[in-house]
């Protein structure tokens, strides 16, 4: 249980996907302009990461990896298939995002409204990815884990996307300087809300 | 484009040279920032992950292009995904044997060309309606606007850093260190690579006024 707490904690802050390894970074500058719909694809997003980090999780460990088709019988064992993994991956992602959509579409028609646009925009989005090859190379021990980080992450995400929507809520009050307006200025600004997230680097439970 | 068109006609060749600057795929259009920033800590993995990026788009443009009347439309973005991995695994697997150690700093960034919003956006924008030709153009073009950042904030940070270029003290060699200069830690970190950008995009934007955003 405390590993699992160390682990959500730390995909949530100190691993954070915008600040520490800037994935998600297109959708993250090009749909922040309001808190409404940047909310929306943050959730749209743990959403997504939370079924396809557990399911690549278990085609890595049951298909892919060196030894993995032992269940399949002896001369399976030396079969190493991890070169697979970036396309397995990226079809699971794919396909899970287009399922997601169907389903949603089906028994939830006013969240299909309010997430519609942002599912087929998250196919590409290296958040997700990433969430799996992170999990690839951290090696969980079993599912839970792996379902934790996949949620921390994506309270992760969801909250830098917030935070830099509510700053340019704000700033377009502001004199910034004409070269600087847009994308400049909030580049400048995720850097430092970075330098603030830092602080939390170094926290172990 | 007709056959009587010469290979490196103007048209042909402003594919190359606007995203240079005009039309730069990170700092205009705002494209491929997610695998960008993180491997720019160091001149060389950047050079790598440009070389990486160059070879990819460049290909996959191509093949798209030659495809594009087969594919129909409806399934056209998972042709798209497969054609990317299965260049973005080449790459790999080639760095993994011949650059054992630049391929441990790109960790996971080499998997996530295969998500770099450049390589899907040049392919719909581009590739599916345009011959071969001016396709791989457009690819080499686009990733080498895309690559050029990256090598100027690789340089910076390295430079600002680590007091290093590929690896070689040459702030060392100068003899800055005896006059009181310090390396700058912070540009190692994270943060630094974002205020980085964004300081290029002021500057190139001081310089040609009229990509200037509403605020």
């Amino acid at each position: 249980m405390e590993n699992l707490i160390n682990i959500f904690v730390k995909s949530i802050f100190i691993d954070n996907m915008i600040f520490a390894y800037f994935l998600g970074m297109c959708s993250y500058l090009a749909v922040s302009k309001t808190v409404k719909t940047s909310f929306g694809l943050g959730i749209a997003v743990i959403f997504v990461l939370v079924i396809t980090v557990p399911v690549d999780y278990l085609i890595e460990n049951y298909l892919l990896k060196e030894g993995a088709l032992i269940w399949l019988g002896e001369g399976f064992a030396d079969v190493d298939l991890s070169f697979l993994s970036f396309i397995m991956f990226i079809a699971v992602i794919a396909s899970m995002v287009q399922f997601v959509e169907m389903v949603i579409e089906k028994f939830s028609p006013a969240l299909y409204n309010s997430l519609g646009i942002f599912l087929p925009l998250i196919a590409v989005n290296c958040a997700i990815l990433g969430g799996s090859l992170f999990m690839q190379q951290k090696e969980f021990l079993n599912i839970t884990e792996a379902v934790t980080y996949g949620l921390g992450s994506g309270i992760g995400w969801l909250l830098a996307i917030i935070g830099i929507a509510a700053i340019r809520e704000k700033i377009r009050y502001s004199n910034v300087p004409a070269p600087l307006r847009g994308l400049g200025i909030t580049f400048i600004i995720t850097g430092l809300m970075g330098i603030a997230f830092m602080s939390f680097m170094g926290i172990s439970l | 484009m007709t056959d009587k068109e010469p290979l490196f006609s103007t048209r042909n060749l402003k594919l190359l040279t606007t995203p240079l600057n005009d039309e730069n795929p990170i700092t205009v259009q705002v494209l491929g920032i997610c695998s960008a920033l993180a491997v720019t800590t160091k001149l060389e993995p950047s050079v790598v992950m440009a070389i990486s990026v160059v070879f990819v788009l460049a290909v996959s443009n191509v093949v798209i292009s030659l495809i594009r009347n087969m594919v129909p439309p409806r399934i056209r973005i998972i042709v798209q995904l497969t054609v990317i991995a299965t260049l973005v695994i080449l790459v790999d697997q080639i760095l993994k044997a011949f650059a054992y150690e630049v391929s441990k700093q790109l960790s996971i960034f080499v998997g996530l060309i295969i998500t770099n919003c450049i390589i899907m956006g040049r392919l719909e924008a581009f590739a599916l309606g345009n011959k071969p030709w001016p396709s791989l153009l457009d690819g080499i073009g686009s990733s080498a606007g895309y690559g050029i950042i990256l090598v100027i904030v690789g340089f910076f940070r390295e430079l600002l850093g680590a007091g290093e270029l590929w690896g070689y003290p040459v702030l060392e060699k100068i003899g800055i260190y005896n006059i009181g200069y310090e390396d700058n830690g912070l540009m190692i970190l994270s943060p630094m690579a974002l205020i980085t950008v964004g300081i290029i995009i002021w500057v190139q934007r001081s310089k040609n006024r009229e990509l200037i955003e509403e605020n």
